[in-house]
């Protein structure tokens, strides 16, 4: 395949950045689209040119660490990660456009690299259930409903990359902390507490400057993990009952 | 016993040398002292850890505040430690290369973790799964350690379960078992194929919680590229920003190496992208020992390579092993025919035909070795790369058969989702192919039972460390050990340590921080000046093949030479010849890669020494010259049975060899056999 690929070059946060079109070819159709980036590095770098920064660790679909905007879309064409994502998906004489995730709450580090570090700040709000090492009870003292540990464990498969984030309109991470709230909300573990963990979460949410849900539903449509958009109903609805709890 | 200081090719005779029959590593080391772990407690097995807890001295609370620690990596065994020692009131300053603590590889475990919970009933017991992991690692383990993971696994599955991780359940609420590959009985706990990440994200929430709390800091994309070492104590790193380009020091009283393994010196494996060995290599350097370093795990379900682009290759969890069967045509006639034309006789199950007790449930090493066997003699499948199929069948018909498409998707779906991602084929339709690939290492950081290096004030936890897996891990103990250590076993031993500190202060003018910081830079300086001709990435493939051809799968004393002739010239070339662009001052991924991959080719060329001393095959570890007349590994614990810790001499000097003998008094040693 023959690729013309426009990307987004910034070199630093500071900076203003600018699309530069490359032209690539001999592209397998079995090559992941990273691999397809990492071929194009290699040939910047013969060059003498920059190569693009870009993230992606454990390529396989889970860290998270991986995230582009290809074509307008978060990820791509595909439900899955970018590392996930193949050349098949793609044509011969095509034109992709790739650039970083959009969020003004993700600020751009370098060419396709963001900095995410408000999810881990979300989380720090709340996202935990409070047992120190040592404390806990005998795993099977408290049964849990299989089907409740089912979702909860389906909403847990959120591997926070943000593509929820950087397809929304709104720029909300709601689906992210809905997922969370779900997860841990779904298990009698995760009771005493439900309330505060809301309420902190959501102050965080919109102190980072991640936008409201107006249940648009492009976030759920470009998860890789099928995050269901009703983590979201949950999330509001635990945060009605947390208010009304006094909170 | 009479050492002599440094052996030379001159000196060498080829019988009776040193205490084995053969050497074939003469001339390419020096033989040193034994080494001897003095923390290794006596008394009745079953009592050795408590004993240890209880003679380990406490920190006041109060005191603990004034005590700080440096955790460099964020996987299972650096964010529980991080966590619990949060939570226990210390100061704590986390490090990963990743952009958050959750993303470290850990996350990428599939299966699940064992414990010896007996919740089936069905023989299971804390000695049991001592003497599974002891036998399953081929008795180059530490017994003490092993019984003590044994021992707190049933903690682990306690604590992961209040954290809210979610396992899979019955229908009457309680935990679901499986078994795993290598044992007889269902003490695997697991999250559908996704149990590293419900594990790891349990560890990084209480990670966090202690960011929350004010007890631990984070620095996230941050690279630890030396160790500080203070008369003879570990006193901080020298850790890079990898944003800002920033060289930073610090410094601690206690510096904890949970950095995960080396897998990614073979270039292609299943590690992330970013896995490296450099801040365990740089402590070696430093004067810790590397144990076993040879012993690597190759993990026999892997997606086969699609081509010369391949940046990684991608594990399939092998409880598929559990309801897939595996097998190659009988006749090589067949390899290119579409494997549902081929009829059942004239199909090869070949583990069930060669072990028919253990059958496609053998230990890894010996399906492994086993799938490449087929692929040499011809009888391999899928696309030909470089003149040879390199591929069997893992086949799921029978099990869609007995357990309905439904049931199979329930268990395997996101496996088999996945394998149609990257391969564009339907496993529910088309067998799948797999072929083995480097999975993890055994090998590590020499510790003590405290978990503890050879040098003070250096602790190593999870993969980064050799203790508890010998030769060869079982399925589903890596994520076991991984918070064993950080949880429960290191918080308890550290405090022995730090019962002595505060230690005295140490500034940055300090002439050993001073160096520390100054061979980082003048490393990174050499790398952005050389401007030669060949990327940081072609050295690294080229590395990786030479390590997979000749210290891959087996082993043989011509081969090693080779390789260590050929890594060294190949390292000459990269400091000459390697280009980086790009700058100090910022974001610089070449420039990253290029600081782990010198150390890579340092770590290869010992890897292959100690290949080439340890001829045996164990675990992992297969020699061409040591194996039965049909093949099978063949063990001589009664020259082999030691843990072969190597000292760093320098630049120029050969490493020096010091053993550590393995004495096994609850267990009887016994070669395997899973016929």
């Amino acid at each position: 395949m023959n690729l013309t690929l426009k990307i987004w070059r910034q070199p630093d946060a500071t900076s203003a950045g600018a699309m530069h079109t490359y032209e690539l070819s001999e592209v397998s159709p079995d090559m992941s689209f990273l691999e397809m980036l990492d071929v194009l590095n290699e040939q910047l770098n013969d060059k003498g040119e920059e190569p693009i920064a870009f993230d992606s660790d454990c390529r396989e679909g889970i860290c998270g660490t991986c995230g582009l905007m290809i074509n307008g879309e978060a990820h791509g064409p595909e439900v899955t990660t970018t590392c996930q994502l193949h050349m098949r998906s793609f044509s011969d004489g095509e034109t992709i456009t790739i650039e970083p995730w959009r969020s003004d709450a993700f600020p751009v580090v370098k060419d396709l690299i963001v900095d995410r570090s408000a999810f881990d700040r979300i989380i720090q709000q709340g996202g935990y259930i409070s047992v120190n090492t040592g404390s806990a009870p005998e795993a099977h003292s408290v049964p849990v409903p299989r089907d409740d540990a089912m979702r909860a464990f389906n909403v847990a498969t959120c591997i926070g990359c943000g593509a929820c984030v950087a397809a929304c309109p709104n720029g909300s991470a709601s689906l992210f902390m809905g997922a969370k709230i779900t997860h841990l909300g779904e298990l009698p573990q995760g009771q005493p507490e439900r309330d505060s963990r809301v309420v902190n979460m959501v102050a965080q949410h919109d102190h980072e400057g991640f936008g409201g849900c107006t249940n648009i539903g492009a976030c759920t449509a470009a998860c890789p993990k099928e995050i269901p958009l009703d983590v979201i109903s949950q999330l509001n609805k635990d945060l009605r009952t947390a208010i009304k709890h006094g909170h | 016993m009479d050492m002599p200081d440094t052996v030379t090719s001159a000196e060498a005779s080829p019988s009776g040398f040193l205490d084995g029959d053969y050497d074939d590593a003469v001339g390419y080391y020096t033989p040193g002292d034994p080494v001897v772990d003095t923390k290794a407690p006596d008394g009745p097995i079953a009592e050795r850890w408590q004993n240890r807890k209880f003679e380990a001295r406490l920190v006041n609370p109060a005191n603990r505040r004034k005590l700080s620690i440096i955790i460099v990596g964020t996987g299972l065994a650096g964010a529980s430690a991080a966590a619990t020692l949060g939570e226990a009131g210390y100061r704590v300053k986390s490090f990963c290369y990743q952009d958050s603590p959750r993303r470290a590889h850990s996350i990428a475990a599939q299966g699940g973790i064992n414990a010896a919970k007996n919740y089936k009933e069905d023989g299971d017991s804390v000695h049991r799964l001592f003497y599974d992991t002891v036998k399953g690692g081929d008795y180059r383990s530490r017994e003490s350690n092993v019984y003590r993971l044994a021992e707190v696994s049933t903690n682990i599955i306690d604590q992961c379960v209040a954290q809210g991780v979610p396992f899979a359940r019955e229908y009457g609420g309680l935990l679901d078992n499986r078994s795993f590959g290598g044992v007889q009985v269902s003490r695997t706990f697991y999250a559908r194929g996704q149990t590293g990440q419900q594990l790891l994200i349990g560890a990084y929430q209480a990670l966090e919680r202690q960011v929350a709390a004010g007890t631990v800091e984070t620095y996230t994309r941050h690279e630890m590229l030396e160790l500080v070492t203070v008369d003879g104590k570990a006193r901080g790193i020298i850790a890079r920003d990898m944003v800002t380009g920033e060289i930073e020091t610090h410094i601690a009283d206690v510096v904890v190496l949970a950095s995960g393994g080396y897998g990614n010196v073979f270039y292609l494996s299943t590690n992330a992208m970013g896995c490296n060995v450099t801040a365990a290599w740089r402590a070696h350097r430093k004067g810790a020992y590397m144990a076993n370093p040879c012993f690597t795990q190759i993990h026999p379900t892997c997606i086969p390579v699609s081509g010369s682009h391949q940046s990684k290759l991608t594990l399939m969890s092998e409880s598929l092993r559990n309801d897939g069967r595996i097998w190659v045509p009988k006749n090589q006639a067949d390899c290119e025919k579409d494997p549902r034309d081929i009829p059942e006789e004239d199909r090869d199950y070949f583990l069930e035909r060669i072990y028919p007790s253990f059958g496609n449930l053998v230990p890894r090493d010996i399906a492994s070795r086993a799938a490449k066997n087929m692929c040499d003699e011809g009888r391999g499948v899928g696309p030909e790369v470089d003149g040879v199929r390199r591929g069997v069948y893992l086949d799921f018909a029978a099990a869609i058969e007995r357990l309905g498409r439904a049931g199979v998707e329930e268990k395997y779906d996101n496996l088999l989702d996945m394998y149609e991602r990257i391969t564009g084929e339907n496993p529910y339709e088309v067998p799948m192919r797999i072929y083995p690939a480097v999975h993890y290492v055994m090998g590590g950081l020499w510790v003590d039972y405290d978990l503890q290096s050879t040098i003070p004030g250096l602790f190593v936890t999870g993969e980064a460390n050799f203790s508890d897996h010998g030769a060869n891990r079982l399925g589903a103990s890596a994520l076991m050990q991984g918070l064993a250590d950080g949880y429960f076993v290191l918080p308890h031993t550290i405090r022995d340590y730090l019962a002595d500190g505060p230690f005295e202060e140490i500034s940055e003018d300090h002439p050993a921080v001073v160096e520390a910081r100054e061979s980082v830079k003048g490393r990174i300086d050499h790398f952005l000046s050389v401007n030669g001709t060949r990327s940081v990435d072609s050295y690294h493939r080229e590395l990786g093949n030479i390590m997979w051809e000749y210290c891959g799968m087996e082993r043989s004393e011509d081969g090693l030479k080779k390789a260590i002739d050929l890594i060294r010239s190949l390292k000459d070339d990269f400091y000459r010849n390697v280009k980086v662009l790009g700058s100090a001052e910022t974001l610089n991924q070449s420039l990253e890669k290029a600081g782990r991959v010198a150390d890579f080719f340092e770590l290869g060329e010992l890897m292959c020494i100690d290949a080439l001393n340890r001829r045996e095959s164990c675990g992992g570890h297969f020699r061409a010259e040591s194996q039965t007349e049909d093949g099978e590994a063949l063990r001589h614990d009664d020259e082999y049975a030691y843990v072969s810790a190597w000292e760093w001499a320098g630049d120029d000097a050969a490493p020096v060899l010091h053993k550590e003998d393995l004495v096994y008094t609850a267990i009887e040693m016994k070669q395997r056999s899973y016929k």
